[in-house]
């Protein structure tokens, strides 16, 4: 009874000053909003990648030329990937399913009037199986293209649109970097990934992109897919003495080649994102606790003000006790309110953001009920002082006091 | 009933011992009216404190009701101020922000009471403000809030009432008004304790303790008193 007295008091003591307590709560309302708008972002951004990086399958081996340079500075990468090592990786390792070469780079492509810059990538039909792209109009080209350097070309969803607008461009002639190329069929959308788009590409047999399009003799990695189940070190270890042996290295010279897997991928990509997440939500924190000061500020004054009220309620009976929860409710009013506010500012922030960007934002239940709790103990830890002080006065200099 | 043994209570001041209490013994019997008077500096504010449990005296005795409570811990006192003294200042010192029913209800609160709302309704009705529980102490007067301060003194049932200069911040005529409540509660058996350096308020009660420089002195002819608290400067050149 008294409790909900004390909280009747206290909030009338905060619409009293309006200002000052909004001002006061500022801190705290930008710090719980920054927490959770924060770890939402973080979270459904990293989510949604990693769900696309699992779909792909996690029995993944990328083959990529090391970076060439000399104690740590990196000055471009090696050429030495060729089409015989693809081969060869196919022939000779065992548990390896398919694999796709890749090469490619971004080119101007023009329909009639139309045109676009996008990513044209050179590759095999196996490309599609690997990294998860469906048909969804025409055919994905032939092996039998890829051998004949046939002048075909599969477009992403974006793309299609971009240079044919609702026209189907099957059967269509479309020219990239000036030559042609008749277009064989459109892949299905995968929607956007944030920093690249896989629905934006023109997709090439890669003996046309290396050949014809680049005039260049090595590929930029092959993607190699291995049976499933299987060891991905082992297979891995075997591409590595493969190449060295065709490569020629020396025994005990670096290897030419680096070969990252969709496991390492996702933990490396989860890591970083995570430690992306926790430093903005680090940022929230310490407006928090910036907020917190401002709170201690506050209930400084309010106490001082007080003082007088604390000297009549301290003559009629009151206790330490009864004053510290007094000064400490008002407090966790105070920094609760700020964090009930801040919550909605953030989930309502969160929102926002995930209709006006590629990805989804997620609200994570515990981020809503970490900020919370933080700010309920910033409210009780920042007014714990001016509680105690205003507990510690003495009834009569308190009564005195004008 | 209230005795005070041998209260001594010493202040430094600058350096300097100032002694605002010097062997004071005050015995209250149950059902009195009897006011504490002195000019400024008398000590008089000091002895209602101690009387008030409000500050501990240096040394002497002070049983309230026949409970010894010098010596009593911080939290002991908060608890006597809170069941056996009711308060009543000069600036009526109610809570703003609570309307009268709440602040007559507080003391009950802090006695951890559940009948607060009902007790401290009929603590209104005593002070004739019974229609007014729901107004905040800026929308009354000051006679009214006066008689709020009064039914938040009495809603606990206390043992004694102590007024410090009850009457100051009042005009006479409402000051009358208050005095003539306060003396038909003695009529009702309320042990009255009244502070004032006012002797026609003085004059309102059975019997009168006059202080001077801390100790229990023989009041002065009114022509000393007007010396006493008059122009001093201006009446020693005269002189």
């Amino acid at each position: 009874m008294l409790f909900w007295m004390i909280v009747k008091v206290a909030f009338k003591s905060l619409r009293a000053n309006k200002l000052r307590s909004v001002l006061a709560m500022l801190g705290i309302i930008i710090g719980v909003a920054a927490v959770i708008a924060m770890l939402a972002i973080g979270t459904g951004a990293k989510q949604q990648v990693l769900d696309r990086l699992s779909a792909m399958g996690t029995n993944l081996l990328f083959v990529r030329p090391s970076p060439r340079g000399t104690a740590g500075v990196i000055s471009g990468t090696q050429l030495n990937l060729t089409e015989d090592d693809a081969r060869a990786i196919l022939a000779k390792v065992d548990h390896v399913h398919a694999l796709s070469p890749a090469v490619g780079r971004n080119y101007q492509v023009k329909y009639l009037d139309q045109n676009t810059n996008t990513q044209v990538q050179g590759t095999t039909p196996t490309y599609l199986a690997i990294r998860d792209f469906q048909i969804d109009s025409g055919k994905m080209f032939t092996d039998f293209d890829v051998d004949r350097w046939n002048r075909v070309a599969v477009l992403g969803s974006v793309t299609a649109s971009n240079l044919f607008g609702f026209s189907d461009p099957v059967g269509q002639t479309i020219k990239i970097n000036g030559i042609n190329f008749t277009v064989v069929g459109v892949l299905q959308s995968k929607g956007d990934q944030g920093w690249n788009n896989p629905d934006d590409q023109v997709i090439i047999p890669y003996t046309v992109d290396m050949h014809i399009l680049m005039g260049v003799d090595f590929l930029r990695e092959i993607d190699v897919q291995c049976d499933a189940g299987s060891d991905l070190d082992a297979v891995q270890s075997d591409i590595y003495s493969l190449t060295r042996q065709r490569h020629r290295i020396q025994r005990g010279a670096p290897d030419d080649i680096m070969i990252m897997n969709q496991g390492e991928f996702i933990a490396a990509f989860s890591a970083t994102a995570t430690t992306f997440t926790v430093l903005l939500a680090t940022v929230g924190g310490i407006s928090l606790l910036v907020g917190g000061i401002g709170i201690m500020n506050i209930m400084l004054v309010t106490v001082t003000e007080r003082t007088r009220e604390i000297g009549i309620r301290k003559a009629i009976g009151a206790r330490e006790f009864d004053i510290l929860s007094q000064f400490l409710i008002e407090a966790m009013l105070m920094s609760g309110v700020g964090g009930l506010t801040g919550m909605g500012l953030g989930i309502g922030a969160a929102w926002v953001v995930g209709q006006y960007s590629p990805f989804p934002t997620i609200v994570r239940f515990y981020s809503i009920v970490m900020a919370l709790v933080f700010s309920a103990a910033v409210g009780i830890f920042f007014g714990f002082y001016p509680a105690t002080r205003a507990a510690k006065l003495d009834p009569i200099e308190a009564l005195r006091y004008e | 009933m209230i005795r005070a043994e041998h209260l001594i209570k010493t202040y430094v001041l600058g350096g300097q011992e100032v002694h605002a209490l010097d062997d004071v013994s005050v015995t209250i019997q149950q059902g009195e009216m009897v006011a504490i008077r002195g000019p400024s500096g008398s000590g008089k504010s000091t002895l209602m404190n101690i009387l008030g449990c409000l500050d501990r005296a240096d040394s002497g005795r002070y049983f309230i009701a026949g409970q010894n409570v010098s010596g009593l811990s911080k939290n002991a006192l908060a608890e006597i101020r809170n069941r056996r003294i009711g308060f009543i200042f000069q600036n009526f010192n109610l809570l703003p922000r609570m309307n009268a029913l709440e602040n007559v209800e507080l003391p009950l609160h802090y006695a951890g009471r559940r009948d607060a709302a009902h007790v401290a309704r009929k603590s209104l009705d005593v002070v004739g403000l019974g229609d007014r529980w729901h107004h905040e102490p800026n929308q009354l007067s000051g006679g009214q809030r006066q008689r709020v301060a009064v039914a938040r003194a009495l809603v606990t049932d206390p043992a004694i009432l102590l007024c410090d200069e009850p009457t100051g911040s009042l005009d006479s005529k409402t000051g009358e008004e208050i005095l003539t409540l306060f003396k038909s509660l003695n009529a009702q058996g309320r042990t009255i304790l009244v502070v004032t350096h006012d002797a026609q308020v003085a004059a309102h009660c059975q019997r009168e303790i006059y202080l001077h420089d801390g100790r229990i002195a023989v009041p002065p002819s009114d022509a000393a008193e007007e010396r006493d608290i008059g122009e001093p400067v201006l009446t020693s050149i005269l002189k």
